[in-house]
């Protein structure tokens, strides 16, 4: 094992988890992995970042009215930070991903992480300025870049290595459904009492503790790893950077970083959309959430689907069908609204389903489950990362050369950075991954929350 | 703690959390509640008839706007005399959450009756406030505008972004030519003219129209961080970029100069603004005597008067000030968003 210098027992799995996952299991054991219920774990992580969905998105939702009705704030003033949120979020979500792995300690790190958000909420209710407003909401993001990279290291390492790819689709599904109730709550709320911004702060605060409460109660105290190495065994920086030097996290990375670099922003695909249609201004609110709704329905058979023939090639599939989309949006035919929106959407959220979760099971598979945090920190980062250049860029483009001509470019650099990534085949597939691999190789993975509504911010959008 | 305590404790505390959050609400909706009680301060309301022309509104000049003053007509268009723009105030019943009108064609932006909240609409009135055409808006309104003949009526919503990782809203700008139907959803689809030549950039967003007659208009257009004064004309569907830091123009009535909000260094980020006013023959501007930040599109009650809205205790109070710089801002009523004159 790369790291495992300090640690040389592997872990025996948590107690959430099924023996059967391990190296070549018995035939039954097998057949029990394939169809039973996900770990316990996996399920108490869905649920918390169900809830603490439910709470942000309540936020998200009726943020842009409380600040222009309540507030009377312009918002034009807004836009500008959102550069350095993205870096900050970057930064902390290594930083997180590390000293999550330091001792094994990712339940206090995701609780951190979540625990911050939470006492954000009523933070926003006391703070009535830009500046204040933007330090608030810059903590909240702090607390998601702590949480993330921690919480699907526990998803991945309560898994055993086979079930990866399902555990994270149960895990993507769990919270997207929470990110589609969010508003629905809030507005709800808004309708009981008019104006009622501070009771939907409260009440996602209300939420976001309960999240915080299901962490701290049903999630197992310490991770497998290090519940057996000495409390005193640490990870080290250098372990960690010494990732960098694993060749097939190294090229996973790199290939997380090239489709991330052709990874159109959701606002820009659903503004290129409704231009190529003419969709009329009411849908336009609709489009997320389709994408959103077939994230949810996707999440868990493609994640099966990874497990069973390879979590790479799902991974590089989710991408030709973002590819498939951008042609649709492209292709010159003149094809019924509806009908093609809703094929566009489908074929975006399936990108998700194919992507979000299984690029964490994949990156899980190439980490050892001591420096799991930290590997799929960097995976992300580096995910996140391109897709912001990637915003940049297309605006870039856009405003160079046109909208149709910079997806145009975005088409083809995807199918390029698709091409380079299929011949470099960072990752065996799962078979041979499960063969090959000791117990202690359980997979994990942690991600940006890619939720197609957390996507980075394109640089579309500025207005009073 | 075994599994059992746990459930125990996850159960109590979403009691009391839960306990928290219903009180929460429910304060939230009694406090809502009490808005609509009658109120002892303030101008009186009663409900009556208000119309959008003069020969309907008792051939007095009246001013039309919505009241945000609390009680059972609160939102709602109300008129008073411009001569006693404090006095007691007739409530026409329609709640509006964006008002102007012109030439007795009214525009009422205002959330879908019974919806859900988050959904609103474009109501276009006649004279007698009744319902000529709805359409339906993406986002939350802002703006509106009618053109001096009545024909034009423009509007900016603000689209919400999905997300808070970008506090980054952007704005959608539709016209609409209530005489053909011919419905621009969004100037975002014009072309743009900066310097003579054609520009281009998907972070355009445009907002705050005023009309100079039927075909051509003026607004701002925020691209990398700047927002530009533009001329627009309609038919040839283009704008052209004037000059820099304009915000919500808002024309004369003898279309021979512009009121608008000014971005000055060195003032508060959340309270960046001066009212200024720019004589478009000369591109000359100067600041008007009110000194603190008005985040509205101004409107000119007459060729030498400028009216906005400043925060007051009902949400806003409408206020005047001179158009030439002159003498001071002057309280014109209050819980009221800047009036449209009925001529």
């Amino acid at each position: 094992m790369y790291v495992a210098d300090s640690r040389t027992t592997p872990a025996p799995a948590d107690p959430g988890t099924r023996p059967g996952g391990r190296g070549r299991a018995l035939p039954h054991a097998k057949a029990a992995s394939a169809l039973r219920t996900v770990p316990r774990t996996v399920f108490v992580l869905g649920t918390v970042s169900l809830i603490t969905d439910v709470s942000s998105e309540m936020v998200t939702a009726v943020l842009p009215l409380y600040l222009v009705a309540t507030l009377g704030l312009s918002p034009l003033g807004f836009g500008l930070l959102d550069g350095v949120y993205n870096g900050v979020s970057a930064l902390v979500r290594l930083v997180g991903g590390h000293l999550a792995d330091r001792g094994g300690r990712h339940k206090a790190a995701a609780a951190v992480g979540y625990g911050l958000s939470a006492l954000c909420k009523p933070l926003l209710l006391l703070a009535h300025g830009v500046p204040l407003i933007s330090v608030v909401l810059a903590a909240d993001r702090t607390g998601k870049g702590l949480r993330t990279a921690p919480r699907d290291a526990m998803i991945s390492l309560a898994s055993s290595p086979r079930t990866q790819g399902r555990s994270f689709g149960v895990h993507r599904a769990m919270d997207t459904a929470g990110a589609l109730l969010g508003p629905v709550t809030a507005f709800a709320i808004l309708r009981m009492a008019a104006g009622g911004y501070d009771a939907v702060f409260t009440v996602s605060f209300c939420v976001a503790v309960t999240g915080v409460l299901v962490l701290l109660l049903f999630v197992p105290g310490r991770t497998p790893t290090a519940g057996t190495a000495a409390p005193a065994a640490r990870v080290s920086l250098a372990a960690a950077v010494g990732l960098l030097r694993r060749a097939e996290l190294r090229r996973l990375t790199l290939c997380a970083l090239l489709l991330g670099l052709a990874t159109v922003s959701d606002s820009f695909l659903y503004l290129l959309l409704q231009r190529r249609l003419d969709l009329a201004q009411e849908w336009f609110p609709l489009l997320p959430i389709v994408t959103a709704g077939s994230f949810l329905l996707l999440a868990v058979p493609l994640g099966k689907a990874a497990d069973r023939w390879g979590r790479w090639r799902t991974f590089l599939a989710g991408h030709l069908g973002l590819l498939a989309a951008y042609g649709l949006v492209l292709a010159p035919f003149h094809a019924p609204a509806l009908p093609l929106v809703a094929a566009v959407l489908v074929l975006h959220g399936a990108f998700y389903a194919a992507t979000d979760g299984v690029l964490m099971a994949a990156a899980a598979g190439v980490t050892p489950p001591e420096l799991r945090s930290s590997g799929l920190a960097l995976v992300q980062t580096g995910q996140a990362g391109a897709r912001f250049a990637c915003s940049v860029l297309f605006g870039a483009a856009w405003t160079a050369w046109g909208d149709r001509t910079a997806l145009s470019a975005a088409a083809v650099a995807l199918a390029a950075s698709a091409t380079v990534c299929a011949l470099l085949q960072p990752v065996r597939t799962t078979t041979e991954v499960a063969a090959t691999e000791t117990a202690a190789t359980e997979e994990g993975s942690a991600e940006p929350s890619t939720a197609p509504t957390t996507d980075p911010a394109p640089t579309t959008e500025a207005a009073g | 703690m075994n599994v059992r305590t746990r459930i125990v404790v996850l159960l109590v505390a979403v009691l009391v959390l839960g306990g928290v959050a219903v009180g929460s609400v429910l304060r939230a909706a009694d406090q809502a509640h009490r808005k609509d009680q009658q109120q002892t301060t303030g101008p009186q309301v009663t409900a009556g008839q208000v119309a959008l022309d003069r020969a309907a509104s008792a051939r007095q000049a009246r001013l039309v706007f919505r009241s945000t003053l609390w009680g059972p007509h609160r939102d709602e268009l109300v008129s008073v005399p411009a001569s006693d723009p404090a006095g007691p105030r007739t409530a026409s019943g329609l709640r509006c959450l964006r008002f102007y009108t012109a030439a007795g064609t009214g525009s009422c932006l205002r959330a879908v009756p019974g919806a859900m909240a988050g959904h609103y609409e474009a109501v276009v009135l006649d004279s007698r406030l009744r319902a000529r055409r709805h359409v339906p808006l993406v986002g939350s309104p802002t703006r509106t505008r009618v053109s001096p003949s009545g024909r034009m009526v423009a509007w900016t919503v603000f689209v919400s972004g999905e997300s808070y990782t970008g506090l980054n809203f952007s704005t959608r700008t539709s016209i609409l030519d209530t005489r053909n139907g011919r419905f621009h959803s969004s100037l975002e689809s014009y072309r743009v003219i900066k310097d003579g030549r054609p520009y281009r950039s998907p972070d355009i967003n445009f907002w705050g129209v005023t009309f100079a007659d039927d075909g051509h208009f003026y607004a701002t257009l925020a691209t990398r961080g700047t927002a530009y004064l533009v001329r627009g004309d309609i038919a040839r569907r283009t704008v052209t970029i004037l000059r820099g830091n304009v915000e919500c123009p808002s024309l004369s009535p003898d279309g021979t100069r512009l009121a608008f909000k000014k971005r000055v260094p060195g003032l508060p980020v959340d309270a960046p603004w001066r009212l200024y006013v720019l004589d478009l023959h000369s591109m000359r501007e100067h600041p008007l005597a009110e000194r603190r930040s008005a985040d509205d599109q101004a409107v000119w009650l007459d060729d030498h008067t400028v009216a906005y809205a400043l925060p007051g205790d009902f949400e806003t109070d409408a206020w005047s000030v001179p158009s030439d710089g002159t003498g001071h801002p002057h309280r014109l009523m209050p819980a009221a968003q800047a009036p449209s004159a009925v001529r």
